[in-house]
């Protein structure tokens, strides 16, 4: 406020905001303060209320964000306190299921499950944003940028049903190949794989569909903004268009394209009604994502349990919800490093 | 290896817009020709469409005929890849990849057309490249270095540098100086006099004073007016075209008269 210009003819129509008080108005106490006040053309900005008032709005919506998220915070340290007091690990407790035996499976499950995910997603959302950025016709990469940006939109819910009721039997012959000539590979290896297919890999591939929008949208943005210089670069050396988005386009974008895939990852490790829909539970350590009923998510094992959970549970349940938080804020911690870092390259 | 370039009735479109008209003319091997005139009369066009790095833009599209060695860069069936290849060309502002180092960059465009290339060629090559962009005294010791490091003159010594361990037959130059301080100009300029002896180098400048320094000919354009398209008006020996041009539009032009 105090460095916009001033205005040296005083308008009568506009008077100070009632209320303000004129201590705040004195010179400020470092170095600019004297010459400034020496110079009668460059007095205080007049106090305009329209500005008091956007100021203080904008101010408090800032710190709005803070509050929140230190209440939430608060919320789930204390409220799962509890829990870590009466844990075998921590407190006295002697539960028949430790917290740690609790938890454990769940973050496994959430984390596996979303990385998952992200596998899949991010080779295929790489493609359509180089297709949109650098292959489509116009006429067809603004209609192929708005339907990612409507798939985006697709309420979790909706994904959960399509997955649950249409992907689910659809799969098993899928499965049932992988499980008998792949199965040498962990991942696919087990018993031959059972219907209904609510396994983790189905929830994992409804997963991938939900994040590829985020992930697309981030990198199409960033794709575009390749210098068109360097691209020139690139092609009057002889690059083909392949050669060009390999030697320049790809590693302009790399930092992009791991930001995005994270905000991917963080969508991925928190979505909960998909997962809901489509998993059958389980509380296990398993890597076979064939078998069914072996993996749960964090986020889809409170939905399913708080409803009907005894305060020691819901204690539990919070406990999950802290680590989650947790899990998502280092997430999107790494994702930020990681674009400062190649922002200052 | 340096190639003469015959251009026969060369039309140039922006979609429906004829931008050079008509452009017919032979660049001599083993010389500079500058290209001068005033500003959006197609000169930059005219340069890009030796290299068809004009496709780039959407809509563009050139008719007639521009031939090196013989052969017609726009017959059916000319990959624009391969006409790159053999022509090579430096921009306006220097653009090293970002990415690279300067060993790299020098190497960006070889290993493009031959992935495979051993150590001790390579770094023949490198050298070689280096030392005919006068650069190699002053980067040798941090080869390994990000390209970006360099000052604004070393980096476009380095996109020579780049342009030339391709081997091309013929190297464009789009202004490749105007980026730059006067002492980086000069060295440019002086590299531009050694490089003629082994390509056909021609150099787009608004500095009539750097075309009549370093070139051997001098080619004009200008438009009769807004909308209209460029035309080649003259091209000569670059003495006569500075001291007693043929053309009144060209002596108006130089004397400052317009421009």
């Amino acid at each position: 406020m105090s460095s916009s210009a001033a205005d040296p003819a005083p308008s009568p129509s506009q008077t100070r905001a009632p209320g303000a008080p004129d201590a705040a108005d004195a010179p400020p106490s470092g170095p600019t303060g004297p010459s400034r006040s020496e110079d009668p053309r460059r007095g205080r900005a007049k106090r305009r209320p329209g500005d008091m008032i956007f100021t203080g709005l904008s101010v408090g919506s800032g710190l709005i964000i803070f509050l929140t998220l230190a209440l939430v915070a608060i919320f789930l340290t204390v409220r799962s306190l509890p829990a870590i007091r009466d844990s075998r690990e921590f407190g006295g407790g002697a539960d028949a299921v430790s917290l740690w035996e609790f938890t454990a499976p769940l973050v496994f499950g959430t984390v596996f499950a979303a990385v998952l995910a992200l596998v899949m997603a991010v080779p295929v959302s790489i493609g359509i944003a180089l297709f949109i950025s650098h292959f489509a016709p116009r006429r067809l990469a603004t209609p192929l940028g708005f339907m990612i940006d409507l798939l985006a939109a697709v309420p979790s819910v909706v994904f959960g049903l399509w997955g649950g009721v249409w992907l689910v039997p659809k799969m098993q012959g899928l499965y049932e190949l992988l499980n008998t000539y792949l199965g040498w590979i962990p991942l696919f290896a087990g018993p031959e794989p059972e219907p209904p297919m609510r396994n983790l890999a189905t929830a994992s591939i409804v997963l991938a569909v939900m994040i590829l929008p985020i992930i697309t949208a981030v990198s199409r943005e960033v794709f575009l903004q390749t210098p068109r210089l360097q691209e020139e670069a690139a092609l009057a050396l002889g690059a083909t268009r392949w050669e060009t988005i390999r030697t320049v386009v790809l590693p302009f974008g790399r930092a992009g394209v791991v930001s995005a895939s994270m905000l991917g990852l963080g969508r991925a490790l928190g979505e909960t009604m998909a997962v809901l829909m489509v998993l059958s539970p389980g509380s296990s350590f398993s890597l076979h994502i064939l078998e069914v009923g072996q993996h749960n998510t964090i986020a889809a094992n409170i939905a399913s349990q708080s409803a009907e959970a005894t305060p020691d549970v819901m204690a539990r349940l919070i406990f999950t919800g802290l680590v989650l938080f947790i899990i998502t804020f280092i997430i999107n911690a790494l994702a930020r490093a990681i674009v400062a870092r190649s922002a200052r390259a | 290896m340096a190639q003469a370039i015959n251009v026969e009735d060369l039309n140039i479109f922006y979609g429906d817009f004829l931008a050079v008209e008509d452009v017919t003319v032979t660049l001599q091997p083993r010389s500079v020709t500058a290209l001068i005139g005033p500003s959006g009369c197609g000169k930059s066009t005219f340069l890009r469409t030796l290299n068809r790095m004009h496709e780039v833009i959407p809509g563009a599209y050139a008719q007639g005929k521009v031939e090196i060695e013989g052969q017609d860069i726009y017959a059916p069936g000319v990959d624009p890849v391969n006409v790159r290849r053999r022509v090579g060309m430096v921009f306006q502002k220097p653009n090293p990849f970002p990415t690279m180092s300067i060993r790299d960059n020098v190497l960006a465009g070889v290993k493009l057309n031959n992935k495979r290339l051993s150590r001790s060629s390579a770094d023949e090559l490198v050298e070689s490249s280096l030392r005919g962009a006068n650069l190699w005294e002053e980067v040798k010791d941090r080869l390994d270095k990000p390209g970006m490091g360099l000052s604004g003159g070393q980096q476009q010594r380095l996109c020579i540098a780049r342009a030339i361990a391709v081997k091309p037959e013929v190297i464009l130059m789009d202004e490749p100086c105007s980026a730059l301080d006067p002492i980086s100009t000069l060295a440019i300029e002086d590299l531009i006099h050694e490089m003629k002896q082994d390509f056909t180098i021609v150099i787009v400048t608004h500095n009539m004073q750097q075309a009549s320094r370093v070139s051997d000919r001098t080619g004009f354009f200008t438009i009769s007016g807004t909308g209209k398209p460029g035309h080649l008006i003259e091209i000569d020996e670059t003495e006569k075209m500075f001291t007693n041009p043929t053309e009144k539009q060209t002596e108006d032009y130089i004397s400052g008269r317009f421009g």
